[in-house]
């Protein structure tokens, strides 16, 4: 080989491995770029949080606008009511779901059931409030907690089905057969058997869909609306801290901003533990993000 | 068999009392519920479409392409809540798209084992934190911020129409802004998913030709993974359409069409959000509607295209399962 092929050689050696390093560099600066504004919102929350949250925001009603001092006791206890009421209508019909699409799931139909699933988590939240209010608030001739509980369970299904059909079919054929073959019914074989080896997946899909309704304010504000007393009926409107956020954060008073950041602080923590322990759950055998 | 055992064997003929019966239910039961999905989405387009009617009797095809809201004098035109809707999330896809390929190829490719599950946690936390805490956010923080850069950019670039306008601040910039940090962590997961769905082979092959890395990715990889990638950014687009409440706080919500993104501008989602409660009259309630309806046949048609894309390159292994 002659002296300058040699050196051409070297040189094209070089520039790729130039461009090969060029390439990791720019891919961990996009990480840090993906991951820097996780940690801006972070700080803001925690820094403008923390000076709200005393005993006062846990335990007493909210002041008329513009007054300082009081509390988002109601608005607490109204999000844990409407997540319940979710819970109602999301869980069984996202747990049995899945279970139907990983037993029973090898035909169109359920092709379509999954197909479907997928595509109502990417229905926007406030169309899925419409929804409600349609079918609910319109009938019913008011906003209530029902009606709150009814958009955010609707949104729940997609999430827990999909998790709870993932889960349920990575438990080994083989259990199931041993079950069968002790002459237990498929349903028994399904509850005792199954369901007990796939529950942390089950668990997994439970709080994964419950952080991800717990900070929803759009379907809110149109079926739950939001109420500055305390509310525990059902059939009567709800406040709750996403909704609370949103009305306090464009009010011009810096005490409500001061409040919607506690709020804000409060709903993160709540979001974090939750995704936390639904990593448990499973152990890390599972992604957040559909 | 005997006459007086009939009833009971007959019974058994037609396996009521067989063991497998209640299977049967079980099987149907579970059915059921698995069927309340499709009723959800029948019934969702059902009463938009019922309860848009009137204004589409009203206004047609004008309804796009009118520009004037007025809930006043009756009059609706849809067009300055589709072009925000539009240009907002398209502002947010360019801001997005490349880190989140990038992300995603750090994570599936480069990241050693032991910073990739933590990386991945961090990204997907990202996803997890609620709509309305980027608001405030974005209302407090990320607005402030943007008046200084947005007063620069005007005095440097100012005779670009794109960079013209007062840098309030609040705008189509800050919302472009905001839904590019909420479809980022979408975007990632799901491309990093269908990279790792892309066989061992492809790279093995690469490498074995003497291909860097880089190479190997950006050839064979990329290729294998293209469908999937197109599909994650489909759905990071679906998502940005229907994001309502971090747009809502930081948008300005006036229903103008301006070529600058310093000026404020309004969505589809905010305008359901502001309006929907305060509206009394019959054809404003259909002309909510019937952007609604709009809203919700938009992101179906994109999510349908989205997860065929995205299936078909990870469907093999169930999306989303990882040992």
């Amino acid at each position: 080989m002659s002296a300058l092929a040699a050196r051409r050689a070297g040189l094209q050696q070089l520039r790729r491995r130039a461009a090969n390093s060029t390439m990791w560099f720019v891919a961990v600066l996009c990480v840090l770029a993906a991951i820097l504004p996780l940690g801006f919102v972070l700080y803001y929350v925690l820094a403008q949080g923390a000076s709200g949250i005393n005993l006062d925001f846990f335990t007493k009603l909210p002041k008329p606008v513009g007054e300082p001092g009081g509390g988002m006791a109601n608005a607490i206890v109204g999000s844990l009511i409407l997540v319940g009421l979710a819970s109602l209508v999301g869980l069984p019909v996202g747990i049995l779901g899945g279970i139907y699409l990983a037993e029973f799931g090898n035909n169109r139909f359920a092709w379509t059931i999954r197909f479907l699933s997928d595509v109502l988590s990417g229905v926007p939240s406030i169309v899925v409030g419409i929804f409600i209010w349609a079918m609910v608030v319109v009938p019913t001739h008011r906003l209530s907690g029902m009606a709150g509980g009814a958009a955010l369970g609707v949104m729940m299904i997609p999430t827990v089905m999909r998790t709870t059909e993932e889960l349920v079919r990575l438990v080994p054929m083989s259990l199931r057969e041993a079950s069968l073959s002790l002459g237990a019914t498929h349903r028994r074989t399904v509850f005792k058997v199954v369901l007990v080896a796939a529950r942390g997946g089950v668990v997994t899909g439970v709080l994964l869909a419950v952080s991800r309704i717990a900070g929803e304010a759009a379907p809110l504000l149109l079926t739950a609306g939001s109420s500055p007393f305390w509310s525990t009926r059902i059939d009567q409107p709800m406040p709750s801290l996403p909704v609370q956020i949103f009305t306090y954060a464009i009010q011009p008073y810096d005490d409500c901003h001061r409040q919607a950041w506690a709020a804000a602080l409060v709903l993160v923590s709540l979001v974090f533990v939750l995704s936390v322990a639904a990593r448990y759950a499973t152990r890390g055998r599972f992604r957040m993000v559909r | 068999m005997q006459r007086t055992v009939s009833a009971h064997g007959s019974l058994k003929a037609r396996g009521v009392l067989s063991p497998w019966f209640g299977d049967r239910v079980f099987r149907w039961t579970t059915l059921l519920f698995a069927a309340c999905v499709l009723a959800i989405i029948a019934l969702l387009a059902y009463l938009l479409l019922a309860d848009s009617v009137p204004a589409m009797r009203a206004f047609s095809w004008r309804f796009l392409s009118g520009r004037n809201w007025d809930p006043v004098h009756d009059s609706f035109g849809a067009l300055p809540f589709i072009y925000g809707t539009l240009v907002s999330s398209a502002l947010a896809l360019l801001v997005a798209v490349p880190i989140s390929l990038g992300a995603a190829l750090f994570l599936a490719e480069l990241a050693p084992p032991w910073l990739r599950n933590p990386l991945s946690f961090l990204v997907e936390l990202l996803a997890a934190v609620p709509s309305v805490v980027y608001g405030i956010w974005g209302i407090f923080v990320l607005v402030p911020f943007l008046r200084p850069v947005e007063a620069w950019l005007g005095a440097h670039l100012g005779f670009v129409p794109l960079f013209s306008g007062a840098p309030y601040g609040i705008g189509m910039m800050a919302a472009g802004l905001i839904l590019a940090i909420m479809v980022l962590p979408i975007i990632t997961a799901v491309s990093r998913d269908v990279l790792r769905a892309v066989p061992v082979s492809q790279r093995e092959a690469a490498y074995a030709l003497g291909a860097t890395r880089w190479e190997a990715i950006r050839g064979p990889v990329f290729r294998y993974a293209r469908a999937g990638i197109l599909g994650a950014v489909i759905l990071g687009l679906g998502r940005a359409l229907g994001e309502t409440m971090a747009v809502t706080m930081v948008i300005g919500n006036t229903p103008a069409i301006s070529a600058s993104i310093f000026d404020p501008a309004y969505t589809m989602p905010s305008l359901l959000a502001n309006e929907f409660m305060e509206a009394t009259g019959k054809l404003h309630i259909a002309a909510l509607m019937e952007i609604a309806l709009l809203l919700f046949v938009v992101t179906i048609v994109i999510n349908a295209i989205a997860r065929l894309l995205i299936w078909s390159v990870a469907r093999g292994a169930p999306a989303g399962v990882r040992e």
